[in-house]
């Protein structure tokens, strides 16, 4: 009996609990007695729960441990004798065996295998037996022990409710433990890192050419300054000078001047940029703009170097994504500023945009900042667009018009392809990941301090 | 002032007249501004009706009136404050210096400039002090010189009381003031652009009794330089800044005339029930 | 009392004055031309997502149909050795397994078309041929006309001259000649196709499909509903009704605020460290890549469900404590109901991003090539932004039209789950 099915079967098991135990308390009640605290159906959940939680946490106890039972065991018996000594040959063995024991695999390629099956499939019919009856009898024995508590005045009901409490509280800590997952995987992965690489070279580092090191023995170099550099030119220089203006505008005309019908149909429409997903942005800078970019850059301006994957086709589409996030917390900013202030230049002779300009904008700047900045966490991390856009090149160059490249699209390219985990490149990704991760938290954190200080002092 | 035996139906105001008191139009050499037969409208609802009411520069004029008598709505009208509420309509003639103020070659910008406008809530902009006196004279292009603007800063400071209380933390931000430093502020800032006129819309509503005093104090000192029209609940405060006083029931002016005769004597039935606390 | 007096007199403006008068009418055309940058700024960002989409469907129209071109093959008269009798019942299978379907219709081709005919039809068209036979072996005895799958130069041919560098060639243009011969004869024509809306990945462009695709897309779905909406709902009702003021409900809102705002990529790292290499899981499969979005859409519902639930005035959780229900009660039977549109709507709009999303389900290997759509949760699949992904990267110029296809199929998915949210808040939304 597999895991699922003995999961299924303890399911069944709690529902009819839930009905009995619900029958009996329904019934523990005559007629005109004084009445019962819990309603039945609380001490319906509250016999199933008894039964279900002990035993479905033993039940997935077990199955984590029992491979290891059943391996030892194997490991144990006399045909285990023959083994080879060497730790990796062991485990390929071991897990053939384990593969034709099951019937996920018909052929064996090592002779030693064919004869382990025997021992695996004995080993594992008895743990599988001591699993099963274990999770009944727990099953029951939970199941039985609440049906024997059933009584009128027995308070099923805050029982049940601070077992409900105690999942609400659970699932609530799955976001610390989603944290704390991120913070750990990326800091045990660079720490691996940073081993084999020193942390001096990789964030004061020029050279950045990871590939060398499949080619030789050598470990490539791994000089990250580049990586940051196009990272910041592409997301919070091009793209900002795109999203700034388009963005701040949008939002003073739609706030400011546009009939109420046009505001009701262009915010939305605004909007949708935010929604098109970037897999499409980055297939659209790549068909549409960038050879464009290119054209340009050759027949107008003259730059021969110009590169069919410059910064720039990846920046300007970028801010376009960007334009309805800028416009949205410059709207907020703008509508968080009192009317008095409003009313109040107008009354002095102040013309709209005098007004705009002089009180309303900067009354509402630092909301504009924290808006700004929050932008420019989510452009440094955004990945398709460049992936699709952007080079591959490290170079360290001003010119919008040659190729850059960035964290992100490092981070994919270093993960892509058949590596062996524990390499250099893959470990670089990590140490890649955790800057990443740590530039954006801290963005995030001075931004949303910012707009927060700003909507008090208006409150 | 005997009005203890009225019986109930005296209390209850009389339905609303068309005509404009015949008493509110006084010829004046200093005659500034001039209203006749001024209709308000919110979309459909009517906000002012008929009112007519003429302001001069001797006197300092009082808008007295329960709340929701259309009091500061009239007074928005005065430098068409009005037009920045899409759905306010104005009719009828007001006109500043004999020009019409609604004339379609009126240009507001300019009209504000010359008719002033300090709110019930202070209001200075969060900028320096220095900065928001100047904000005036630098948007209508005032000041020929940054001495000229240092002149005008220290000058309508100065007017506005606030001279010897700010001149060393000029660049110290507005909202950082007293809030009846604020207000002396925004008068200040009204004055900075040197207008005809100075609209108040309760100044001292959100003031302490020695911030009032000080407010008031200032109203007497500008009366004469500015027509200067006061918006206010408080009748003593009428009774103590204005000479002249106009009563606003229900959208109309029932009453228009010398403070002292008004608080005294007052002509109309509903004019005495509310300054002797029957209603408002 | 004030010092007023102390300052000479200022001359009162004149405002009628015509450096005054010129001067407003400077301060008008600033601000006429302010609005226009304003309306310029709409307008272009606007113009922005027009021309995406206009780009994208141009582009993309195509790739709902494609270039079919008629052969007749005669089986009667060909060495195929197979009897209607042999495709009935379970050796169906082997049978057309066996027999050399590809170069019977080959051979038909060259037969129709000449010494090139072989390859104006697409490598896969056989499989057309092969699934007719499977269905009707009747055909087996006599001739049969097929429209089959063109390949992709005669494809480009029926383009004519598109005025690029390609089209210049000798090859392109004898193509497009051909194309008019055939077109002129009647035995080209464009269809719908079929094939892809029902095939998966292939190398020919002729013969992809999103549907193996969009399976995966609908697996990955449905683990990362199952996950983030029950979690997410949970943790938004601690959060907003049990939650005590201490350093541990801190950590928490402070964990979901930041994790909604950590970069999507962050999670594929995430994905690729724990669930691969720590827990195992298979790579490429739609588990990992649902739970990994699970992560990535839980802080969205949770947030929204906050909201949400905050909505509900205290004066309904009071009503129904006063009448001595206990706090679950008013939960179930209360709160939750009357916050469900709101917290719907959050789930759908993090659902729609997380369709949309590329760069986690990269990390943790649903790049993969897959041609046949994934049987269930853990066989290696893709999803539909990857196959966008896949195919943009693609050299032969037949995806270019398939992948703005693909994007237009995705883009449809978008608008109607966005729609929906749109239709559920305006329906139930209430105002207290």
């Amino acid at each position: 009996m597999s895991a699922l099915s003995l999961f299924v079967l303890v399911f069944g098991l709690a529902t009819i609990a839930w009905i009995a135990a619900r029958f009996r308390a329904a019934r523990a009640v005559p007629l005109g007695e004084a009445r019962a605290h819990s309603l039945p159906s609380y001490h319906g959940w509250y016999v199933a729960l008894w039964l279900a939680i002990p035993a479905l946490l033993f039940l997935s106890v077990w199955s984590v441990v029992s491979p290891g039972l059943v391996e030892q065991s194997v490991l144990s018996s006399s045909a285990a004798e023959a083994l080879p000594a060497s730790q990796i040959e062991r485990e390929a063995i071991l897990g053939e065996a384990r593969a034709l024991a099951d019937g996920s695999l018909s052929a064996a390629f090592n002779e030693e295998a064919r004869g382990l099956v025997p021992a695996y499939q004995q080993a594992s019919g008895y743990y599988g037996m001591i699993g099963i009856v274990a999770t009944l009898l727990l099953a029951f024995a939970g199941g039985a022990f609440a049906f024997l508590r059933i009584r009128p005045d027995f308070r099923a009901r805050n029982r049940v409710e601070r077992v409900v409490m105690w999942v609400l509280l659970i699932a609530s800590l799955i976001a610390i433990l989603t944290t704390v997952g991120i913070v750990a995987s990326l800091l045990f992965e660079t720490i691996r890192f940073f081993e084999r690489v020193s942390v001096v070279e990789f964030i004061f580092g020029t050279q950045w050419s990871p590939q060398v090191a499949d080619a030789s023995g050598d470990e490539g170099s791994f000089g990250a300054i580049p990586l940051f550099w196009g990272t910041v030119l592409i997301g919070a220089i091009i793209a900002m000078i795109v999203a700034i203006p388009l963005g701040l505008m949008s939002a003073i005309y739609l706030t400011q001047y546009a009939a109420p019908r046009v505001r009701s149909v262009m915010k939305p429409v605004l909007e949708i940029l935010a929604g098109v997903p970037t897999v499409v942005y980055g297939y659209f800078a790549a068909l549409t703009v960038a050879p464009a970019v290119r054209d340009f850059a050759v027949t107008v301006l003259g730059i021969s170097s110009a590169s069919s994957e410059s910064a720039i086709a990846a920046g300007v589409v970028m801010g376009v994504m960007i334009i309805p996030f800028v416009s949205s917390m410059a709207d907020d900013s703008i509508a968080a500023v009192p009317g008095a202030m409003r009313d109040g230049s107008l009354a002095m002779g102040a013309t709209n945009s005098e007004t705009i300009k002089r009180v309303l904008v900067p009354a509402a700047l630092p909301g504009i900042v924290g808006g700004v900045l929050l932008a420019v966490s989510r452009a440094i991390g955004e990945t398709m667009i460049v992936v699709m856009a952007a080079g591959l090149a490290a170079n360290l160059t001003v010119n919008p018009f040659e190729s850059v490249t960035t964290v992100t699209v490092q981070i994919v390219q270093l993960l892509t392809g058949d590596q062996e985990f524990n390499s250099s490149k893959t470990l670089a990704a990590f140490a890649l990941g955790l800057v990443l991760f740590i530039i954006t938290l801290l963005l995030n954190i001075v931004a949303l301090g910012v707009v927060k200080r700003f909507r008090e002092a208006y409150e | 002032m005997n009005n203890v035996g009225k019986n109930m139906n005296d209390v209850i105001p009389s339905p609303v007249g068309r005509e404009a008191p015949k008493d509110s139009v006084i010829a004046q050499e200093t005659l500034k501004m001039k209203a006749r037969n001024v209709d308000v409208f919110y979309a459909d609802k009517q906000a002012i009706d008929d009112v007519s009411i003429d302001v001069g520069l001797e006197n300092v004029v009082a808008f007295i009136g329960p709340s929701g008598c259309g009091k500061s709505t009239f007074l928005r009208c005065l430098n068409r404050m009005n037009d920045t509420i899409p759905i306010a309509k104005v009719t009828g003639e007001i006109t500043l210096d004999g020009e019409d103020i609604y004339a379609s070659d009126m240009d507001v910008v300019q009209l504000r400039a010359r008719v002033g406008m300090v709110f019930q809530k202070p209001n200075p902009f969060p900028k320096s002090i220095f900065e928001n006196v100047a904000y005036g004279p630098r948007i209508h292009g005032l000041a020929a010189s940054k001495l000229d603007m240092d002149a005008i800063v220290e000058k309508s400071l100065r007017r506005a009381g606030l001279w010897e209380e700010v001149k060393d933390r000029l660049q110290d931000s507005g909202t950082a003031l007293s809030g009846g430093q604020q207000q002396r502020l925004c008068i200040a800032r009204a004055i900075a652009v040197d207008p005809e006129g100075i609209l108040m819309d309760e100044p001292c509503s959100a003031l302490d009794p020695i911030a009032t005093a000080k407010i008031e104090e200032l109203i007497h000192e500008l009366r004469g330089r500015y027509a200067i029209v006061i918006v206010t609940h408080n009748m003593q405060q009428a009774a103590r800044v204005s000479q002249r006083t106009a009563f606003f029931h229900l959208g109309t002016l029932v009453e228009y005339g010398d403070t002292s005769d008004l608080f005294t004597n007052p002509r109309e039935e509903r004019t005495k029930d509310y300054i002797t606390g029957r209603y408002g | 009392m004030m010092a007023g007096a102390a300052i000479p007199a200022r001359q009162p403006t004149d405002w009628h004055s015509d450096a005054m008068q010129s001067r407003i009418r400077a301060r008008y055309r600033a601000e006429k031309r302010f609005r226009a940058y304003g309306l310029f700024a709409v307008l272009l960002s606007a113009g922005f997502l027009v021309f995406l989409l206009v780009t994208m469907v141009a582009n993309g129209a195509r790739g709902f149909t494609q270039t079919e071109i008629s052969v007749p093959v005669n089986f009667a008269a060909s060495d195929l050795f197979l009897q209607p009798g042999d495709v009935e019942g379970d050796g169906t299978e082997a049978a057309l397994a066996s027999a050399d379907i590809e170069g019977i219709v080959n051979a038909a081709a060259i037969e129709a078309y000449g010494e090139d005919g072989a390859e104006l039809i697409s490598n896969g068209a056989w499989i057309r041929v092969r699934d007719a036979i499977a269905t009707n072996p009747d055909m087996l005895l006599g001739q049969e006309r097929f429209w089959l799958q063109a390949s992709t130069e005669l494809d480009f041919g029926s383009r004519g001259d598109m005025g690029d560098a390609r089209s210049a060639r000798p090859e392109r243009q004898a193509m497009v000649a051909r194309w008019d011969g055939l077109d002129e004869a009647g035995q080209v024509r464009r269809a719908f196709s079929w094939t892809f809306l029902t095939s998966s990945d292939s190398s020919d462009p002729t013969l992809v499909g999103i549907w193996g695709a969009l399976k995966g897309s609908l697996l990955t779905m449905i683990v990362t509903l199952i996950l983030a909406f029950p979690i997410g709902v949970l943790a938004a009702v601690y959060l907003e009704e049990y939650a005590p003021q201490n350093r541990w409900t801190d950590m928490i809102e402070v964990s979901i605020n930041n994790l909604a705002a950590v970069p999507s990529i962050i999670f594929g790292l995430l994905g690729l460290a724990i669930f691969i290499n720590m827990f195992g899981l298979p790579r490429s499969a739609a588990l990992v890549g649902g739970l990994t979005l699970a992560l990535m859409t839980m802080p969205v519902i949770v947030i929204a469900g906050r909201n949400a639930i905050k909505s509900v005035p205290p004066s309904i959780r009071d009503a129904a404590l006063g009448i001595g229900a206990s706090k679950v009660q008013v939960l179930a039977h209360h709160v939750l109901p009357l916050s469900l549109p709101g917290i719907l709507t959050g789930t759908i709009i993090g659902m729609s991003r997380a369709l949309g999303e590329t760069a986690p389900l990269l990390l943790i290997g649903m790049r993969a090539f897959v041609a046949t759509p994934p049987g269930d949760f853990t066989d290696p699949a893709t999803a539909l932004p990857v196959q966008i992904f896949l195919w943009s990267d693609e050299l032969d110029p037949g995806f270019v039209e398939k992948t703005s296809a693909a994007i237009i199929v995705l883009l449809l998915f978008l608008l109607a789950m966005n729609g929906v949210a749109i239709w559920l808040r305006n329906k139930y939304e209430q105002r207290w």
